[in-house]
């Protein structure tokens, strides 16, 4: 959904539901999700709808992820760190293992 | 004189308790109309925990007891009544309720007053007193700093502001006349009627009951009735949703329908003051980790502050005059658990002027010692 | 090191906040400043000396005007506590903050919030999905990730801000699919009553005219007098509808970004305890502030557009004066110093604010944007339909505290950021009462996310 305009100052490497990805250094969590273009992120509480980052200003709690372990981090307040382990906060689907 | 401003009876205040009482008299065939305050005026309903509460009320006024064990029986049926008619769930769980015992003190002062009610009601209420072991049992989650807990299986806990939806939609349905921002300024009697002044209108009415909350005891001067009220703060946490853990309610911590966790029962003497207090917010967030430690990484969402309203004793007025008949006050602090009595026998009382012994202890007579 | 207590808490580190907190400095006043990013600037100039960019320019000549700001404030004798929120916020002057994970409680004899604007909701069925982001997002992903779309964007809504974006991302080679307009072609003749005041703020409008030209000569299909806008897709966004002019529209597109206009964010003013009350002319709630920025609080000045919609460079005014007169209360200066150094700072914001009035009947948002159809959204966070809060206050419910009692609205984690302007409306229009009388939802801590677990390690 949204691309670097120019070359980022480096890569880390993050974890993202299990998986080892590459992500823009320096950039919020919610920019690097973006920028991978997962979304939707989540499912919202009372009727499971799909949603995704809204304002990147930290007051609209729409890119909750759970970051290392807790729930609900505001995505657009924290910066990619190497070895971050992220989960999304999606609703379960029929093929899901847990 | 505006035709719309006449009627049989007129319920001062549109809080958990005039709404039910409305209901219960509008119910009847009475024609009936509620003046309310406004929509940033103190309301009890939106500091009020939810509870269903029988343990530990009345264990020095039998009365009380007797009547908190009559009102929490009728909840299950008044639910499901007000389901039936309104399709709004007001969520109530009734599965019992715990309140913890920190201190050694706590737990000799809770038997106590446990024993006391129960001789009140002669034996009708049940109460176990849970030792740690026996509590973990139930409650799985509860930390080793716990002693135990008082548990009766009578008690529960409702949303209090979907039970005002609710009974603010049945009195709609049933005809009640509402009328917000029209919070009552002064009353009298005059003719064979009372007259109540508010904002915009003269409200005449045969019958008027006094449900005004805080405002109660300036408004019943007017018709020479004394009914003492005092405000009482409670603070209250709402957290995130969590996932579901709680299997009943407790005095401490409670899990709404949508998995919030509500955390209360702080009582501060501060006048007209619903602020909230650094304090206050820490030591209940304090407390609450403290019984339940897992909930350590749950993000507080909202705290506020309302005010209960008190009697001196802590116990329901319900007050009929002697020197202008037709003229009622009612005041208490537990608008949810009496809501079904109060929906039901209370307006039962006050609509066909009968005789019920047991609500005679609860007349602001009482006061006049 | 956070101290427990400071003579003065500015909080926000926008221009109005930098400029309070320097200011005051300069008289000798103690001054913390609380920012919850990782750098000065607030949103405007968000980033602004710690660009992932190459080169500024591109964002236009007011952001990079923000630069010189924010080093000046970085030198400035202040003790400057980045990462850090305020959550709670009494006029006592006790506040709670959390600061590396760590809940504190600090005191200041006076606290200045400049905590900005947000973004006026701009609610429509759909508006929830997934890759339907604020026009304001875009900014903030440009400045502080240097990140464009990747697909030709949708632009919707009005505002100068969706044209400076535009422009934006033009200079950013960004191809932009659409601007779907909503602005209103009879607001026209009622602004231009408004215009001759906005000839003292001319370089305001030259700069406008300069968006628009460029904007126009890139060839974006610009689809004016937009209504009735739907987003549709599934598990995401697929494409926008609308009505241009009457007739129906349909653009597919996978991101659409959204504006109508700036509003100040009085969640926190609110919560302190400051009256506030309703702009008409910029459809807003404001606190009430004495021409010094002191609200009807005594121990809290509210600066910038936290206060009042008046922009950046009059933010940076407007703290000026917040921050002498602060250092006037407490001692550091002279009122006749106070006021000789006030004057200036006073005509030059002025000015600024001359531009605004015609800018605000310009793009005064249609009651159809303001409060949308049956079915859309009110309440994101808990789900709650614009329909139902209609029916109850059709049914006499007595406002929006009322309603948020009943349905949730508001109760969610942004606490009626997003929705509260919608339930004020809806009543507005049902009952044919004006905003002032219907009154805001109640504001209470905690301002900014604070867990159990924090609050209980205090040493409170």
């Amino acid at each position: 959904m949204f691309k670097m305009l120019e070359a980022a100052a480096g890569q880390v490497a993050i974890e993202l539901d299990g998986v080892e990805v590459s992500v823009p250094a320096d950039v919020s969590v919610a920019a690097a999700l973006l920028y991978l273009d997962k979304i939707p992120l989540r499912h919202s509480a009372v009727h499971g709808s799909p949603r995704a980052p809204f304002c990147m200003m930290g007051i609209c709690f729409e890119c909750l992820v759970e970051v290392d372990g807790l729930a609900n981090q505001r995505a657009c307040q924290l910066q990619v760190e190497a070895g971050m382990r992220l989960r999304l906060q999606l609703a379960p689907t029929a093929g899901d293992d847990d | 004189m505006k035709p719309n401003c006449s009627f049989d009876t007129l319920i001062v205040g549109g809080g958990l308790v005039g709404a039910a009482i409305a209901c219960g008299i509008a119910a009847t065939g009475s024609r009936v109309a509620v003046v309310d305050g406004g929509d940033r005026d103190y309301r009890a309903s939106r500091g009020n925990f939810g509870l269903v509460w029988v343990q530990g009320k009345g264990a020095d006024f039998p009365a009380y007891a007797r009547l908190s064990g009559i009102a929490a029986r009728q909840w299950g049926d008044f639910a499901g009544e007000l389901r039936d008619a309104t399709g709004i769930d007001v969520g109530l769980q009734q599965t019992g309720g715990y309140d913890f015992c920190l201190t050694p003190e706590e737990w000799e002062a809770r038997e106590w007053e446990m024993r006391q009610v129960a001789a009140h009601t002669e034996g009708e209420f049940e109460y176990q007193m849970l030792d740690q072991t026996e509590l973990s049992k139930r409650i799985p989650e509860v930390s080793g700093d716990v002693l135990g807990a008082s548990y009766s299986a009578q008690d529960g806990h409702v949303n209090p502001l979907y039970l005002l939806r609710a009974l603010h939609q049945r009195m709609h349905d049933l005809g009640v006349d509402y009328r917000p921002a029209q919070a009552a300024h002064s009353s009298r009697r005059q003719g064979g009627e009372f007259i109540v002044t508010t904002r915009d209108t003269d409200f005449h009415a045969e019958r008027v009951v006094f449900c005004a909350g805080l405002s109660n005891q300036r408004l019943c001067r007017d018709l020479d009735m004394h009914i003492p009220v005092q405000p009482l703060r409670g603070q209250l946490l709402i957290t995130d949703r969590v996932p579901s853990f709680l299997p009943a309610a407790t005095l401490q911590v409670r899990q709404t329908a949508e998995g919030t966790l509500q955390i209360g029962d702080s009582h501060e003497d501060v006048g007209l003051d619903e602020s909230t207090t650094l304090e206050v917010i820490t030591r209940l967030a304090r407390r609450a980790v403290r019984i339940f430690p897992h909930l350590a990484q749950v993000r507080l969402n909202r705290a506020w502050g309302a005010l209960r309203v008190m009697t001196p004793d802590g116990v329901p007025i319900y007050h009929r005059s002697l020197e202008h008949p037709g003229a009622y006050a009612v005041s208490c602090h537990s608008g949810v658990t009496l809501a079904a009595f109060h929906a039901r026998q209370l307006a039962q009382w006050i609509s066909s002027d009968a005789q019920d012994p047991l609500l005679n202890a609860f007349s602001a007579e009482r006061f006049n010692v | 090191m956070i101290k427990s207590s400071y003579q003065l808490v500015v909080i926000g580190a926008g221009p109005a906040g930098m400029a309070v907190a320097q200011t005051a400095a300069r008289h000798g006043i103690e001054v913390a400043v609380f920012d919850e990013q990782a750098h000065p600037g607030g949103q405007i100039y968000r980033n602004v000396d710690a660009s992932p960019l190459g080169n500024i320019d591109l964002l236009g000549k007011d952001y990079v005007f923000g630069r010189q700001l924010v080093q000046g404030f970085r030198h400035a004798p202040v003790d400057y506590f980045a990462n850090t929120a305020v959550w709670y916020l009494h006029p006592s002057g006790e506040l709670g903050i959390v600061a590396g994970g760590e809940h504190r409680r600090v005191t200041a004899q006076r606290i200045v919030i400049a905590c900005g604007a947000q973004e006026r909701p701009m609610p429509f069925p759909g508006w929830d999905k997934a890759g339907v982001m604020t026009a304001g997002a875009g900014q903030i992903l440009m400045k502080s990730a240097a990140m464009v779309p990747s697909e030709a964007p949708v632009l919707a809504g009005s505002g100068p801000l969706l044209l400076l974006l535009a422009w934006q991302y033009l200079r950013a080679g960004v191809k932009i699919r659409a601007l779907v307009d909503t602005t209103q072609s009879a607001s026209r003749w009622p602004a231009m009553q408004h215009f001759p005041k906005a000839i003292a703020a001319s370089d305001y409008l030259f700069k406008g005219l300069k968006l628009v030209t460029a904007i126009r000569r890139a060839r974006v299909p610009w689809l004016r007098e937009a209504s009735n806008l739907h987003a549709e897709g599934d598990e995401r966004l697929r494409a926008l509808s609308f009505n241009c002019r009457g007739k129906p529209q349909r653009i597919e597109t996978s991101l659409l970004l959204l504006h109508q206009g700036v509003i100040p964010s009085v969640h926190m003013a609110a919560a302190a305890g400051c009256e506030t009350s309703w702009n008409d002319p910029q459809q807003c709630w404001q606190p009430t502030v004495d021409d010094w920025g002191q609200s009807s609080a005594e121990t809290v000045f509210v600066a910038g557009d936290a206060a009042g919609i008046g922009g950046a460079r009059a933010a940076w005014l407007a703290g000026q004066l917040t921050g002498l007169q602060i250092a006037h209360q407490l001692g550091g200066i002279e009122q006749s110093q106070r006021d000789r150094l006030a004057s200036p700072m006073r005509n030059a914001r002025a000015r600024h604010l001359a531009i605004r009035p015609f800018l605000d009947s310009w793009y005064r948002v249609a009651d159809s944007s303001l409060v949308p159809g049956d079915e859309t959204l009110a309440c994101r966070c808990e789900e709650v339909s614009v329909g139902e809060i209609r029916a109850l206050a059709a049914m006499g419910c007595s406002g929006p505290n009322q309603v948020k009692a009943f349905t949730r609205c508001g109760m969610g984690p942004c606490q009626g950021r997003f929705c509260a302007s919608t339930v004020e409306q809806i009543f507005a229009h049902e009952t044919a009462v004006d905003p002032q009388q219907i009154g805001r939802f109640n504001a209470r801590p905690p301002l900014k996310p604070v867990t159990l677990g924090q609050l209980a390690s205090s040493e409170e």
